[in-house]
């Protein structure tokens, strides 16, 4: 399996200060790739490291086996992008805005193919209209077929929802699922909404502060079979003395917010309220947590920050 | 006491024929220059001008010259824009002569050139002329006038030169010249928007006093008859 | 590269800002026109008034070519500002719409983006330029008519047979494009540094303020640095309005009396026109586009 994108000891400082830190990473052919991470954590300037918008300080990027620097024609062709909120030429009209960019790909695009582009994010009726009268949803739309219309083996999608209604939010979803599983492409989105990513992503790089914190499948980081759930009982300070002397000891997280946190196989839950009610310690309430968003939270500075917020 | 009044009438009466005969004198050769200007009823002259000033470079033109007795006279410039002196060219001979009543005295003789001439001075015994006194150089040889140096009192003093040729016999030159005083030539820049550098030659030659327009006739049509329509602006 | 300028000669004729300038251009010009027909008298009597006390002229002055050479003054400022209004937008205004980093994306050079961007802005300053000729040579000739063109320098005055004007006007136009594309060059390098449009514009026009200001202001603290600001041979377009006199002070038709004055402006604006484009390639090359 070929890696389309090949990311070793990526770094970007901005006045010394390192957006990207050191970052190694690799994307396999077919793979639907997220990349996680709060605001300002580095995974735009990654990206556009990768589409050489922002040249990096150190590292080196390999795109379809070919190194990035010197090769920028080549790989450029065959990736197409979404960055941010899409951004087109507001007095043209989708057709002309889609024309215009599809001429710059390397590839001659026809009329027709242009037409059918339109179809395809829905659009053509709208084709002659200035893009200024279009709502965020459209203008999306016109971004994604912009970013299609040539073809691309890469897809690459930064902050894709920004903006957008859950109508929208679901259409995105839906799409990716559709160019990975129909069409096999490769994806690589970017976004801080987490349950966005768990949807669509078959691997995820977690990144915080320009760092790599995870990288792995979807399936090892967020297990669903796993869940953590949150315990309020009478006496929490004694009921979580009581399970730290238990076999429940090696699943107990931190305490958040004085809760006690527990993670552990979804089917043993029945043994953990059982085992509560035979010790006496009296439940208050009993919450699964999203799995993760805690994960998340938990390896991230996000943490910090909600804890700065509550205390 | 008889005699004295006696002798005193004589010398005033010398001293008035005296007076007389001076300006009598210079009078019929201030009628024959007239009379062979005169001989022409009017005629059609082309010709190239040239305005000479330090100040201005302008290029030659083609002119044609009108004239109709008694002082009817016209410069065309043949398209394109002529620049003349203020009161124009038109202060011709005849102008000068036409004076009925002036004083013709004599003032020696002078070379113009290679030409002897007598130089007469008129002064206008009116008050309405706007001449304040003429200087001839007048060729007694062909009787015609040379040079003419007359001072006025709208439009300064100018000077005339002529020269002779193919048309001597009608007192017609074949290339006149005159001249006039000019002022400094200044120019405020937020006129001209001209920002570039002092030239200190132009700078002087703008101080330049005095002008010249030559005209050279290379042809006259004579008495064969002109419009009067000609003349009016 | 002529793909890129396809598409940047359309971006720029398809965007209403672009029709700004050719209007002004032509109100200013209309203005000045209308002004001249109705009062051109007292016009004529001012700027003659000095000479007038001397000499008296005949023909039509105001006529057609004098006209423009009037405008041709008096537009000197303003066209260099409505040039600003396109070609110091070029790049901050792709980076304020957001399209900047979409564009980049795509497989082409950076160097030939700003070289198909750069020769889009020129081309439009020639069209501008076309425009300003039209209306102010051939309309002014229309509404004024043809005679002798009389123009009047600091210490002297020049009159130019009128068959031996229109060549000049080509020749002055060519300078001038060649002076406004100089305006473009500084205009589109100056917008390489901001994502907003008002910024490189202001900071063009400011320049061309000061620097006219410091090329017309007669200081000697001033003269040394004159030479190398481009404002001081942008003027250099009238010298095309001047003739050789010969020994007798009679025009030679045909002639320039400074032609070297023209040849040295045309070098010094060519210069700045390859410095600022240079720059403008070696600034965008480095570039991280976080717009």
């Amino acid at each position: 399996m070929q890696d389309i994108i090949k990311v070793t000891g990526l770094t970007k400082k901005f006045d010394r200060f390192p957006a990207v830190n050191e970052l190694s990473f690799s994307v396999q052919e077919g793979d639907v790739y997220g990349f996680l991470g709060q605001n300002g954590a580095g995974k735009s300037t990654t990206i556009r490291m990768l589409l050489t918008l922002i040249a990096p300080t150190k590292g080196e990027i390999e795109l379809f086996g070919k190194k990035l620097q010197g090769n920028k024609h080549e790989v450029l062709s065959q990736i197409g992008a979404v960055i941010e909120k899409p951004d087109v030429y507001k007095y043209l009209s989708a057709y002309e805005n889609l024309k215009l960019f599809a001429k710059l790909s390397d590839k001659k695009i026809t009329h027709q193919q242009l037409m059918d582009q339109l179809e395809m994010v829905g659009l053509a009726q709208r084709a002659k209209d200035k893009v200024k009268t279009f709502s965020q949803g459209m203008k999306q739309r016109l971004g994604i077929a912009i970013a299609l219309v040539h073809d691309p083996k890469l897809i690459i999608l930064d902050e894709p929802t920004n903006g957008l209604d859950p109508q929208g939010i679901a259409d995105i979803r839906n799409l990716i699922l559709h160019l990975s599983r129909d069409r096999n492409k490769t994806i690589v989105v970017s976004s801080h909404l987490l349950t966005e990513i768990e949807h669509v992503a078959t691997k995820v790089l977690i990144i915080d502060r320009g760092r790599k914190l995870v990288e792995g499948t979807a399936a090892e980081l967020f297990d669903p079979s796993q869940t953590i759930i949150e315990l309020d009982t009478f006496d929490n300070a004694s009921g979580l003395a009581k399970l730290q002397s238990s076999r429940w000891n090696t699943m107990l997280q931190p305490s958040r917010e004085g809760l006690i946190v527990v993670k552990l196989d979804k089917k043993d839950t029945p043994a953990l309220n059982r085992y509560l009610v035979e010790n006496g310690i009296e439940i208050l309430s009993l919450q699964p947590r999203h799995s993760l968003e805690d994960y998340f939270l938990q390896i991230t500075s996000g943490k910090q920050h909600v804890e700065a917020f509550t205390n | 006491m008889k005699i004295f009044f006696r002798i005193a009438l004589v010398l005033l009466t010398a001293c008035s024929i005296q007076l007389k005969a001076i300006s009598q004198d210079m009078m019929p050769l201030i009628k024959k220059v007239k009379e062979k200007l005169d001989k022409v009823n009017d005629y059609t002259a082309s010709g190239t001008m040239k305005t000479d000033v330090a100040f201005i470079k302008a290029p030659l033109g083609k002119v044609t010259v009108y004239y109709k007795k008694p002082n009817k006279f016209k410069l065309k410039k043949d398209g394109g824009i002529s620049i003349l002196p203020k009161g124009g060219v038109t202060v011709t001979m005849n102008n000068i002569l036409n004076e009925k009543d002036f004083i013709a005295i004599s003032a020696g003789k002078q070379m113009i050139g290679s030409f002897m001439t007598t130089v007469v001075k008129l002064v206008p015994t009116s008050d309405k002329s706007d001449v304040v006194l003429s200087t001839l150089y007048i060729d007694e040889t062909d009787n015609v006038i040379r040079k003419a140096q007359t001072t006025t009192k709208e439009n300064g003093t100018y000077e005339i030169e002529m020269s002779y040729g193919k048309y001597l016999a009608y007192g017609l030159p074949d290339k006149m010249t005159f001249s006039f005083n000019t002022k400094d030539y200044k120019m405020p820049k937020g006129v001209t928007l001209d920002f570039g550098d002092e030239d200190k030659a132009k700078k002087e030659a703008a101080k330049a006093k005095k002008g010249k327009i030559e005209i050279t006739y290379s042809s006259y049509t004579i008495n064969k008859g002109v419009d009067d329509s000609v003349f009016s602006k | 590269m002529w793909k890129l300028l396809q598409i940047e000669l359309f971006k720029i004729y398809r965007r209403p800002r672009t029709y700004i300038a050719f209007g002004a251009i032509t109100a200013m010009i209309a203005i000045i026109q209308l002004g001249l027909k109705v009062d051109g008298k007292e016009y004529m009597e001012f700027v003659m008034a000095d000479l007038g006390s001397t000499f008296s002229f005949e023909g039509n002055l105001l006529n057609g070519y004098f006209v423009c050479f009037v405008l041709l003054n008096l537009l000197l400022i303003h066209v260099p500002l409505l040039i600003s209004l396109i070609a110091a937008d070029m790049i901050s205004g792709e980076a304020n719409m957001g399209t900047l980093r979409l564009l980049l994306t795509k497989p082409i050079s950076r160097t030939e983006f700003i070289l198909a961007k750069f020769f889009a802005s020129a081309i439009y300053t020639l069209t501008l330029l076309i425009w300003l000729a039209v209306l102010a040579l051939f309309v002014s000739i229309a509404v004024f008519g043809t005679d002798d063109m009389f123009v009047m320098k600091n210490y002297y005055a020049v009159q130019i047979s009128a068959d031996d004007v229109f060549w000049r006007y080509v020749g002055a136009f060519g300078f001038a494009a060649l002076a406004m594309i100089t305006v473009a060059a500084l205009g589109f390098f100056l917008s390489l540094f901001a994502e907003n449009s008002i910024g490189p514009i202001v900071a063009t026009i400011s320049v061309i303020i000061v620097t006219t200001i410091l090329s017309t202001m007669s200081i000697p603290l001033f003269n040394a640095i004159k030479p190398y600001l481009f404002t001081t041979h942008m003027v250099t377009w009238k010298e095309f309005f001047d003739e050789k006199v010969d020994a007798e002070n009679n025009v030679i038709k045909g002639t320039i009396e400074n032609p070297d004055r023209i040849i040295t402006s045309v070098i010094v604006l060519s210069l700045h026109i390859v410095a600022f484009v240079g720059a403008s390639i070696w600034v965008f090359k480095k570039k991280d586009v976080l717009s």
